[in-house]
């Protein structure tokens, strides 16, 4: 932590990480609590899966065809595929009830077989799929700060226009229906906001992470506040905290930033957990 | 005679759920509600009450006939509906205070954005007074019993202003007080709007209501005074004890015209796993052997089982006679 501090001054990639990780905690903070409730954290899983399609279709473009893909970046492949993902998962969740985790999971697998097969049939060693899949905190450049803030703004933006109809969706489905609420649209929406705060998470945790910082923070916030307003807030805060503090702890030493990240997300659940369990049986005696 | 238009007007709908083909759920049901109708809805389990709710919702749409709500198609008036729904859908691990449950109540009127505004809440306040549940505004639905659940899902059928009320089975696990209050409330609400209620509680709907409908497949329509043994064991197929009342109560003139007939019916729907309510004998008896005296004297007789069950179920054409069930228009 101490090393940390005192490297700070003199490495940009110090300074982007954190920054990366304050506006991964904007996103996760304000979207975790809808996943959570609306319980699609499974669906959401599945979206971040169906990315890898598109990132490995960004790498394909871009190598065999330089003049017009040259300037395609993954991350724009992999927003295009997540927000896809999410139309059709939305599409599926609404008109097909019927077996729909096994559709889902389907949709996980096809994703990301899709991604590797095009990775493999593109010269070259894709770094950038690594550190998709696994996060590179380290590497983090300005311009993809500047993408994460940019979708941590919609993201922002969406929830505050559609928030009422997200929580009418999340209490009662039928009741938001008989009040006009367009459901299968509405599904989208939420589901696309949920695909863009996928991509900026993958940028701090990477791909397989991701589900941890979606759910942990805004489950254990839950544990405390019971309203909406107040848990967007509480598990912001905790994203906050979980995205800086053990990668601070981890900096010099041989544990990776983003396991770290993770595994001390588990820990503070578990604590809250318990303590939520003691309070319990205190309370009854 | 310059008659109110009817609030609901279902005429001669058939309905079934999917795969095609499958049995009527609905059958030949037409019904009209007028603007201070207090109906209500009776009928053994599957017997398509719910159903019929959920299509004068335009939730469901039936294969055959017509349905108008407000004088439109439901789908386009289904927010000016209220709706209490028989379970409450309501996950209890949501992060959502009574309040919240009461303001989506409010939510076609709302604009965009994250608050509900100052004269949103007053209202859902205003409803939450009404079912007295205002104190507990601030609580969970984790929190509330299951009848104080009920109490926040009446108000926030209330705090939508809704020009109908439809309500499905809203005794159930509810207290006698709150019955009672619930009750009072109701008949206060039909001052201004129609209600609708669906039940299984025979003698709740036959103390309190003025019109009932009994449904299983096809519908039927009576006063509530008429509502006896014989007409209910038709429709279980088994007796029932019915909590009778002197009280006289008009029938409104814009009864169910269609939907009643002079002639009573037996309904048709298989009705194993029918069920006396209050704890009653479970003995069958074939309707028509009772006459309406035996029926006010000796309600409560247990029935011999000797009495050839094999008659039930058989006595179409029997003339069961509803005292005030022709109305004008029917044949």
């Amino acid at each position: 932590m101490i090393q940390f501090l005192r490297d700070i001054g003199d490495s940009e990639f110090l300074v982007t990480g954190l920054v990366a990780g304050l506006l991964a905690s904007v996103a996760c903070g304000v979207i975790g609590p809808y996943v959570i409730t609306r319980r699609i954290v499974f669906l959401s899983g599945a979206i971040a899966h169906m990315a890898v399609g598109g990132i490995g279709a960004a790498f394909f473009l871009r190598a065999m065809f330089p003049r017009v893909f040259g300037a395609l970046q993954t991350i724009h492949g992999a927003t295009l595929a997540a927000l896809g993902g999410a139309v059709v998962i939305g599409l599926i969740h609404q008109r097909v009830a019927e077996r729909m985790d096994t559709l889902i999971g389907a949709l996980w697998s096809v994703g990301m077989a899709v991604g590797i097969l095009l990775v493999k049939f593109t010269p070259g060693y894709p770094t950038e799929l690594m550190s998709y899949l696994f996060g590179n905190i380290v590497f983090v450049s300005w311009d993809d700060v500047r993408l994460m803030a940019l979708l941590d703004a919609v993201i922002l933006g969406a929830v505050l226009v559609f928030h009422k109809r997200f929580l009418a969706l999340c209490l009662d489905e039928e009741q938001a229906q008989l009040q006009g609420v367009d459901l299968l649209r509405t599904n989208i929406a939420l589901l696309c906001v949920v695909a863009l705060t996928v991509i900026v998470l993958t940028q701090v945790v990477g791909l397989i992470l991701v589900i941890a910082l979606l759910s942990l923070p805004a489950a254990t916030a839950a544990h405390h506040v019971s309203r909406m307003g107040p848990l967007i807030l509480a598990s912001t805060g905790i994203c906050a905290v979980l995205t800086t503090a053990p990668r601070m702890a981890a900096y010099g030493t041989a544990v990776t930033p983003e396991a770290a990240i993770v595994l001390a997300a588990a820990g503070l659940y578990l604590l809250s957990v318990l303590a939520t369990r003691l309070r319990g049986r205190r309370g009854k005696d | 005679m310059s008659e109110p238009s009817p609030v609901v007007q279902i005429d001669r709908i058939f309905f079934a759920y999917p795969p095609p083909g499958a049995e009527w759920v609905l059958e030949d049901v037409s019904l009209t509600i007028g603007p201070r109708d207090f109906l209500g809805v009776i009928g053994p389990n599957g017997g398509g009450k719910t159903t019929l709710l959920r299509i004068i919702l335009g939730l469901l749409e039936p294969q055959r006939g017509v349905v108008r709500v407000l004088g439109r198609a439901p789908r386009e008036v289904r927010t000016r509906i209220g709706y209490v729904p028989q379970h409450a859908r309501i996950d209890p691990g949501v992060p959502a205070s009574v309040l919240d449950v009461v303001l989506t109540g409010r939510l076609a009127r709302s604009s965009w954005g994250f608050r509900y505004g100052r004269g949103h809440v007053e209202a859902a306040m205003a409803a939450l007074e009404q079912t007295e549940m205002a104190a507990l505004a601030g609580r969970t639905m984790a929190t509330l019993s299951g009848g104080q659940r009920q109490r926040v899902l009446i108000a926030r059928a209330l705090a939508s202003d809704a020009e109908l009320l439809l309500l499905d089975e809203p005794t159930a696990g509810v207290d006698p007080h709150m019955e009672q209050s619930l009750t009072d409330l109701l008949h206060r609400l039909n001052q201004r709007l129609p209600i609708v209620i669906v039940s299984h509680d025979v003698s709740f709907v036959s103390t309190h209501l003025q019109r009932v409908a009994c449904l299983n497949r096809r519908l039927i329509c009576h006063a509530a005074q008429e509502i006896s043994r014989e007409v209910i064991a038709e429709m279980y197929h088994a007796p029932i004890r019915v909590v009778r009342h002197e009280e006289a109560c008009p029938l409104s003139d814009h009864g169910c015209r269609q939907g009643c007939s002079p002639e009573g019916t037996v309904l048709g729907a298989g009705a194993s796993g029918s069920r006396a309510r209050l704890g009653e004998t479970l003995e069958r008896q074939p309707p028509k052997q009772l006459d309406r005296k035996s029926l006010l004297s000796e309600g409560d007789r247990p029935l011999a089982r000797d009495e050839s069950p094999s008659d039930l179920g058989t006595a179409e054409g029997d003339g069961v006679r509803f005292g005030r069930g022709g109305q004008p228009g029917t044949p």
